[in-house]
């Protein structure tokens, strides 16, 4: 069967930073279509499969992100996948303008530490802001992510439904110029 | 506070291994283990890295648009927060008892939920490992390779999740992120038409969870070495029961039992739960520890989810989830059971369960009412306050809402079920780096035992994290114009911040 497969199938990979995994989740909403796109596609990094690098095993043809930048950490995960992968999409409100997460851009990140880990009820006696250096730095503001590589595509949604991504995924792999028609368009 | 394998007496002299990110969980940690120069393991630790303040933004905000921003918090599991945080504020505005129609919609949207939480963890996430071994080929476990190797599997979890999608597409609107409860009530009922369709497909779904408690019992009593060892540990267990001590994932009161099984506590309105449980802080992990005050930080840590669920209720009280609690019950001989891969069995029960409620409130009138909504007479001074928990579908799900007169969040306190069961994963992984690791060469599938051990607990990390190696110090996102628009250092204290 595979024998009569000529083209090679497209690599992809996908992350999520500062997002809550719905994007992630809402491409499983694809349901048994993803049946039909793992013969179509090949999936390098993801939360799916254990490969922990994107471009660890040649170029990507697309990387998929969700969420926006938050701490240190997201910032080299997307300078990764801009490296590596040849068109990259931001995937959801996170990713698009930040998103809900952002909704702390107007309180100073201190504050919000301290409240949350040192002075709020219910927290057990010598509780302080964990600060190990295997955690990664908050940045003082969530940022979009095309503040910090240049982004190919924007998929707007709170997530964006399996369908448009399904549309979206399936015009990119047929080589056309994506595009999402008014009911798939939405940014609830 | 000691706790074996915790922290490292010179972590200098140590070699370091990350496991970076944890795969195939739903958001993001990381371990690391840290060794000496014969491979033995002196320290481990689940970090979680995410922090978002949702306790904090939510403050000033309407309380009415809590419950579909809170869900914001989870991609995968909105509907519990989205309902917890409805279930809060129904207190809040003095609520005492919602519609029938009401009930029974937000009861069919959270059983949806569970259904297709419980078969995306089992299929998409953990199955690989189960059916081809935990040091199997890399580029074969994921749900591609199950797909290819066992088809008729993989379908039947895609189909699985998908009907409890569409159970939370017609009660909220939306599969993901949706509006369906509001204090008070819900803000629609079934139709006539959306529950023949939903009806239509009911008896295959509790026909294929059945079948998936087969697969896991089978996996797990044919190799009862490495199921009953992998990952073991005695602990206290929590969750809400309902008033007869039977499983309910919406509403009950809260019951704890010791490793022996023996009840801490029972029937505890959660409304106190601050008088139950304390929270600890570690300077590792942005993961608070929660522990029972009764029994103080060192003892008082407790296991919550499905394995916890299960042993904690009297009963189910549907037919064939029963008679597979009563089975799995038995498997123990009169002691609970605490190994790690026994989550895998018990969820495959609760997946059954669901399938069996959704049934059954299918087939309940009520469904279709149009009484959606409910008055109180909220409570008296400032403010107004009300906790909601529910068993989301990774446990115990606490949310804890002050709201000023004005009608604006003074407070919020949330305690997320996988932050329960923060010490249980901790203490899961250094059982399998001892019993495993210890002494080894470090390979890639002896490190997946590690994310096994993890993935059993289903957690829910949202949020990001990255890097093999060295961590930053330093960090700068500059703009096209070369301006510096962010940026992030550390000094020798922790956290600094430029002007």
């Amino acid at each position: 069967m595979a024998a009569a497969i000529t083209t090679p199938k497209l690599k992809v990979a996908t992350t999520s930073l500062a997002g809550c995994f719905g994007c992630h989740m809402s491409f499983l909403d694809i349901d048994e279509r993803i049946l039909q796109l793992v013969e179509l596609v090949e999936f390098d990094r993801s939360p799916l499969t254990d490969i922990k690098h994107c471009g660890a095993n040649g170029l990507c043809d697309l990387g998929i992100i969700e969420g926006g930048v938050c701490n240190a950490e997201n910032v080299h995960v997307l300078r990764e996948f801009r490296k590596n992968c040849k068109i990259l999409v931001a995937m959801g409100a996170c990713a698009v303008n930040g998103g809900l997460p952002a909704q702390r851009n107007h309180i100073d990140l201190r504050d919000i530490l301290e409240e949350v880990y040192h002075t709020s009820p219910g927290l057990a006696q010598g509780s302080q802001i964990p600060n190990d250096p295997e955690l990664p730095l908050p940045l003082n503001k969530v940022h979009p992510i095309h503040e910090v590589v240049k982004i190919d595509y924007f998929l707007p949604g709170c997530p964006p439904s399996g369908d448009a991504i399904w549309k979206f995924l399936t015009d990119l792999i047929a080589g056309r110029t994506p595009t999402l028609s008014h009911e798939l368009m939405h940014y609830d | 506070m000691t706790y074996e394998l915790e922290t490292a007496i010179h972590p200098e002299k140590l070699r370091r291994v990350a496991i970076d990110p944890v795969s195939r969980v739903e958001g993001h940690g990381k371990v690391t283990i840290l060794l000496d120069d014969k491979n033995q393991v002196h320290q481990v630790r689940l970090h979680i890295v995410e922090f978002r303040g949702f306790e904090r933004f939510i403050q000033g905000r309407p309380y009415w648009e809590v419950p579909v921003m809170v869900q914001r918090l989870c991609g995968i599991c909105p509907v519990s927060h989205h309902l917890a945080a409805s279930k809060a504020l129904d207190v809040m505005l003095g609520i005492k008892h919602l519609t029938p129609t009401a009930e029974k919609n937000r009861k069919l949207m959270h059983y949806g939920q569970m259904l297709q939480s419980h078969a995306l963890h089992f299929f998409h996430l953990s199955s690989p490992d189960l059916l081809f071994g935990f040091d199997s080929e890399v580029a074969k476990r994921n749900i591609v390779g199950v797909a290819a190797a066992h088809p008729d599997i993989a379908k039947k979890g895609v189909l699985l999740r998908k009907y409890g999608q569409e159970v939370i597409r017609h009660t909220a609107g939306k599969r993901i992120h949706g509006t369906g409860a509001i204090p008070g009530g819900v803000n629609k009922s079934l139709s006539s038409a959306e529950r023949a369709t939903l009806l239509k497909d009911a008896y295959q779904m509790v026909s294929w969870a059945h079948d998936a408690v087969q697969i896991i019992k089978q996996l797990y009593t044919a190799t009862p070495e490495l199921y009953d060892v992998f990952g073991t540990f005695r602990s206290n267990y929590m969750s809400i029961v309902a008033p007869d001590g039977g499983l309910d994932f919406y509403h009950g009161a809260l019951r704890a039992r010791d490793a022996d099984g023996k009840v801490i506590f029972d029937q505890i309105d959660y409304q106190g739960y601050n008088d139950l449980i304390e929270e600890e802080v570690r300077p590792w992990s942005y993961m608070k520890f929660p522990f029972l005050k009764q029994l103080g930080r060192e003892n008082g840590w407790y296991k919550v989810g499905p394995l916890a669920r299960v042993q904690n209720c009297d009963h189910i009280p549907t037919p064939l989830a029963e008679a597979e609690r009563k089975e799995f019950v038995a498997y123990g001989k009169g002691q609970p059971i605490h190994a790690t891969l026994a989550y895998h069995w018990a969820r495959m029960i609760e997946m059954l369960f669901s399938a069996e409620m959704i049934k059954e409130l299918l087939h309940d009138d009520d469904i279709e009412g149009s009484d959606l909504m409910t008055t109180g007479t909220r409570q008296p001074g400032v403010e107004a306050e009300g906790v909601g928990v529910i068993e989301a579908p990774r446990g115990t799900l606490f949310h804890h809402y002050r709201v000023g007169e004005d009608d604006l969040v003074t407070m919020a306190n949330l305690i997320v079920s996988t932050t329960n069961n923060n010490q249980a994963m901790n203490t899961a992984v250094r059982e399998v780096a001892k019993k495993y690791l210890n002494g080894k060469e470090i390979t890639e599938g002896l490190l997946n035992h590690i994310e096994v051990a993890i993935r059993a607990y289903d957690p829910c990390l949202s949020c990001a994290t990255h890097a093999l190696g060295q961590m930053p110090l330093e960090i700068a996102i500059v703009d096209a114009e070369g301006t510096v628009i962010d940026e992030a250092t550390r000094d020798h204290r922790g956290l600094t911040r430029p002007q």
